[in-house]
Parts: structure tokens; C-alpha cells; sequence
């Protein structure tokens, strides 16, 4: 089972395993589709550590990381961005024709304030907002409430068209400029 | 001088050589636990500096030991933790029973002791230190090892077990015979339960009356209702260290967190006295006889630790490296072994006891931890990977929990 390779094409779904470690905390771990477990002890007193298995042992851990809080989450954070443009560049492979923009909400923007509902691009231009980049963090999928700032940068998907749509309706909330 | 004099003198000097020799330890590895029965040895009756007026203060402090390790140890579980344990590892603990109680009973009636004798031998060889297993695995970066959490349940079945145990041998020894000590079993098996079905239930209702915002009064109240739970259940012959275990598991959130963390002093403080007064209360002239017995003891139910790690493990679906380690981690014997030894002292039943179990947990609690880092070593791992090629040529490695 070292392996368990996807099928071609097919995504497999990843699959993080819980386990109780009474007395000292929880461990999640995962088997990657090249075959190697990562895991992640969180002990009870807020210490982490991150956990890579041998390869001849599964079993055993060859390496065990302490992370502090920050850097769990400055890890968290570039695993999460980067996933995020593999995943763009993979959708820009899968479907010609199929743009990827970063549009910026400036100060001026009639959205700063409000929330990605209202500017109702999708119904309007046919591309979708796909993350917001705000303070050098990535939120994917934002939800319709989810309110602008004036600095965020949203990445948008779509046609050509869609997309200077989008961009006409965040800078001044018109489709036609 | 005043008595009071002395007992500042006598406590101060011991305290700071079990600081020094704590240290000496850590350097080389080893549990303070055998360091301070060591102590104890060297300055109880018979031994190298006998102490005078400390006796009383040491015995007290003692009793606080016990009650402070106990109540530590339902604090680190939390109720939902121990069911979920029951539920996996009620197998393994089935067997971890009959592997190492059962030699260490058989033993004792080798040896011609009564039936007493040989219910308190089996507690003491069944149960294994899930303090000094708990550090070495974690020294030792096996925490998210997968065999690990085998380990833990097998260490928190025991624990549990014990809320069982104790109250049975307290009977017992209390001269109560087997309908008493029966009885005692019941109380303590519908305590535990009624324990355990309201810390799931109601945990948080009885945190909340602790508040954690001052660690003065958490201090205060959480060791108050500890010790005040704990002399309640000695009354009632139930022991008082299944009492303060019962109100670790019952505090829990912020409260079981923060009082784990003011505690914990306070724990190491008393339970290096406690292990020092089981010392103190062993004659050293009584301990080359049982050197021995002790040995092949040691010996014996260090192999059945080791079998009982690796079947455990085996039927988690762990691969021979893992279960060697499991079977392994788990040899050493300690707190809760002198806890047994103790009460067993204290009614003053067969005087061979103490010496058997303090010369036993050095044996296992000092070899327990060296050899448990066997499969560390490289000419191991080659040895073991001989054995499996040999054994099965090229089926996978079997995964899972």
C-alpha cells in the first residue's frame, strides 16, 4: 500500500486519520499519493509537532518537528497559497479559454464595505470569484458575506469578457464603464 | 536542639540531595523514581543516616504523594478518553491481566505466601509505570509513532484498572476476607461508573464551580477537594487513591488543564517523598535475600510485558518493528507498584514484600527504559528487517491504527 498511486485523472480524495493519544493529546495523519505518511501530533498543552514517517517502518516516525504556534500557521500558510495557484494553473490547463485575474479592490471601489454578494458578478458576467488574498493570506472560497476591504485582491476566473466585467463592476459597480 | 529544628535540618538536607541526585539522573538518563527509593533506602532504619524527627512529617507527606499522583492521573485522562480506551482496548487489557498479574501471583504462592501476599504480587507485576513509559516515549520521539497509541490504551486501561484494584486490596488487607473485599470491588466498580457517566454528562457543571481566573483559590480548592475526597473514601475502605483519581477525571476543560499545571509541583515535590518513605520504610539489610527472587521476577514479567505490547500491537495491525517497540516501552514498573507495596507495608503483612517490590521496580524501572531503545539501534532495525524478509518475502506492509 505504499503508493496507492490516484487513477489517472481521478483526484483522490485525501483521507487525515484521527487518533486519541490519551493522556497527551490527538494525531492526524495522511498518506500521501507518493506514499509517505505526514502527520501531525497536537499535544494538549498547545505543543505541536510536525511528523514524518520511515519509509521501511511506516509505523515509526523518522522525524518529529516542534512547531510553535507561529509557525504552524506561517506553514499552514504557504502549503495553503501555494495549493491555491496549483490548483488555478491546474484549472487553466483542464479548460481552454478559461482566464485566472488578480483584481485589486481599491480604496475608491464601491464594494469596500460591503460584501461579495452584492457585487453579484456571477450572475452579471459569468466568472466567479474564486479566493481573496488579504494581508498575505489566500481565502478560498469566500462566501457571499464575505465583506471587501480596501486593499484586498481578489482572483477571479472566467472568459476574457467575464473578467474585464469583473473588473469594470469592482472599480466603479457598473458593467459598462 | 528542637524536634522542629531537626525536621527543617533533616527535610531540607533530603530535599536538596533529591534534587542533586534528580539532576544526576536527567544527565544519564534515568527515572528519578529508582534515585529516590535509593534515598530512602540510605536513610531509613538500617541505612547509611537514619533520620530522626522527619519520620512523622515524611510518612504524612507520603500519604499526600500518593493522593497527588492519583489525582494527576485522572486529570491527564478525560472521561471521554477513558471510555473511548475501554471500548479499543478492552481486549488488550483482558490480556495485559492474565499475562502479568497472574505470574506475579503464582510467584508469590512459589514462594509460600498467603493468598494476600499473592493478590498484592499480582498488582504489583501487572501494572506498568505510565509516567516513565509516557517520558521515554516521548524522549525517545515515538509520540506519533502508530504503535503508540496501542501503548497508551494499554497504560490507561491499567490506570483505570486500578480504580478496581485498589479498593479490592484495601478490603483485603483491611482483614475483611474475600466477601469483604468483594463488596469493597462492587462499591468501587459503581463509584467508578457513576463517576464516569457524570464527568461525560455534567464535567463542565462541576468545573464551573472552580473558577481559573485565580490560581491561588484553583489551588487551593482543587487540592482541598482532592485530599478532602480522598480522606472520604479512605473512610469508607475505598481508598483514598481512587478517590482523588475519580476527581482528576471529573474536573475537566480549563480547569483540568490549569490545575495540571499548578499541581504539578506540588505532585513532584510530594511523590519524590513518597517514593523516599517506601524506601525509608525498607530495611536495606532485608534486600539481599530477595535480590534473587526479584530478578527472576523482573525477568519474567518483563518478558510477558514484552508479549503483551506485541500482541496488542499485532492485532492493531502494527508491522514486528512497531509491536517489538510496544512490547518493549512497556516493561517498566513503577508508581503504581509501590503505591500496591505500600499499602501492603502498612498492614504489615509478609515483611519479604517491600524488599520484593522495591528491589523489582529498580530492576525494571532502571532496565525498562534502556532496553526500550533496542529498536533504535541500527544492528536492531537490520536483524528485525532479516526476520521479516525471511518470514514473508514480499507481502506489504499491513497499515492502519
Amino acid at each position: 500500500m505504499p503508493g496507492r498511486p490516484g487513477l489517472y485523472g481521478e483526484p483522490v480524495r485525501v483521507r487525515v486519520e484521527q487518533t486519541p493519544l490519551p493522556g497527551i493529546g490527538v494525531r492526524h495523519d495522511l498518506v500521501t499519493s507518493s506514499g509517505r505518511t505526514v502527520g501531525v501530533v497536537s499535544h494538549r498543552n498547545g505543543r505541536r509537532d510536525l511528523v514524518l514517517y520511515d519509509v521501511d517502518d511506516p509505523d515509526s516516525s523518522l522525524a518529529s518537528v516542534p512547531l510553535t504556534d507561529d509557525e504552524a500557521e506561517a506553514l499552514a500558510d504557504v502549503l495553503g497559497a501555494s495549493l491555491m495557484l496549483g490548483q488555478l494553473a491546474g484549472l487553466r490547463q483542464q479548460a481552454a479559454g478559461l482566464l485566472t485575474e488578480q483584481v485589486a479592490i481599491s480604496a475608491g471601489s464601491p464594494f469596500v464595505g460591503r460584501t461579495l454578494g452584492d457585487t453579484r458578478v456571477r450572475t452579471r458576467t459569468g466568472a466567479s470569484i474564486v479566493a481573496i488574498l488579504r494581508d498575505r493570506e489566500v481565502i478560498a472560497s469566500p462566501i457571499p458575506s464575505f465583506r471587501f476591504e480596501a486593499g484586498d485582491v481578489v482572483v477571479v476566473v472566467g472568459t476574457r469578457k467575464g473578467l474585464d466585467g469583473v473588473t469594470r463592476i469592482l472599480a466603479t459597480g457598473e458593467t459598462d464603464g | 536542639m528542637h524536634d522542629t529544628t531537626v525536621l527543617l535540618i533533616e527535610v531540607g538536607a533530603l530535599l536538596f540531595a533529591l534534587g542533586m541526585l534528580g539532576r544526576l539522573g536527567r544527565r544519564v538518563g534515568l527515572s528519578p523514581i529508582p534515585l529516590y527509593l535509593l534515598a530512602g533506602l540510605a536513610f531509613g532504619h538500617g541505612g547509611l543516616v537514619p533520620l530522626s524527627a522527619s519520620e512523622d512529617f515524611i510518612q504524612v507527606g507520603a500519604e499526600i504523594g500518593v493522593v497527588l499522583l492519583l489525582v494527576m492521573l485522572g486529570l491527564e485522562y478525560s472521561a471521554d478518553e477513558l471510555v473511548g480506551s475501554l471500548r479499543s482496548g478492552a481486549a488488550a487489557g483482558a490480556y495485559d491481566t492474565v499475562l502479568n498479574a497472574l505470574p506475579g501471583a503464582a510467584f508469590a504462592l512459589l514462594l509460600g505466601w498467603d493468598w494476600e501476599a499473592a493478590l498484592v504480587l499480582a498488582g504489583i507485576t501487572w501494572v506498568s509505570s505510565s509516567g516513565v513509559i509516557a517520558k521515554v516515549l516521548g524522549d525517545l520521539g515515538r509520540l506519533g509513532n502508530r504503535e503508540t497509541p496501542t501503548v497508551l490504551s494499554v497504560l490507561v486501561i491499567e490506570d483505570l484498572a486500578m480504580a478496581f484494584y485498589l479498593p479490592l486490596v484495601t478490603a483485603v488487607l483491611a482483614g475483611v476476607g474475600v466477601v469483604g473485599g468483594l463488596r469493597a470491588l462492587v462499591v468501587a466498580v459503581v463509584t467508578v461508573l457513576a463517576v464516569l457517566v457524570v464527568a461525560i454528562r455534567f464535567g463542565g457543571t462541576i468545573s464551573s464551580f472552580i473558577s481559573v481566573k485565580d490560581p491561588e483559590a484553583l489551588l487551593l480548592s482543587v487540592l482541598g477537594l482532592t485530599l478532602f475526597v480522598a480522606g472520604v473514601a479512605a473512610e469508607l475502605k475505598v481508598s483514598a487513591a481512587v478517590g482523588a483519581f475519580l476527581v482528576g477525571i471529573a474536573l475537566s476543560g480549563p480547569v483540568a488543564h490549569h490545575a495540571t499545571q499548578i499541581l504539578s509541583p506540588l505532585r513532584d515535590l510530594f511523590a519524590a517523598v513518597f517514593f523516599v518513605f517506601f524506601g525509608l520504610s525498607t530495611d536495606p539489610a532485608a534486600m539481599p535475600p530477595v535480590l534473587l527472587p526479584a530478578f527472576a521476577l523482573a525477568l519474567l514479567t518483563m518478558v510477558t510485558k514484552v508479549v503483551t505490547g506485541y500482541v496488542a500491537a499485532k492485532r492493531a495491525g502494527i508491522a514486528l518493528p512497531g509491536r517489538l517497540r510496544a512490547g518493549l516501552a512497556l516493561m517498566p514498573r513503577g508508581e503504581f507498584s509501590i503505591v500496591i507495596a505500600g499499602l501492603a507495608v502498612v498492614s504489615g503483612m509478609e515483611p519479604r514484600l517491600a524488599p520484593l517490590a522495591t528491589a523489582y521496580v529498580l530492576i525494571t524501572v532502571v532496565t525498562g527504559p534502556m532496553l526500550a531503545r533496542l529498536p533504535d539501534y541500527a544492528w536492531f532495525k537490520r536483524m528485525v528487517r532479516k526476520r521479516m524478509a525471511v518470514s514473508r518475502p514480499v507481502s506489504p506492509v499491513p497499515t492502519g491504527d
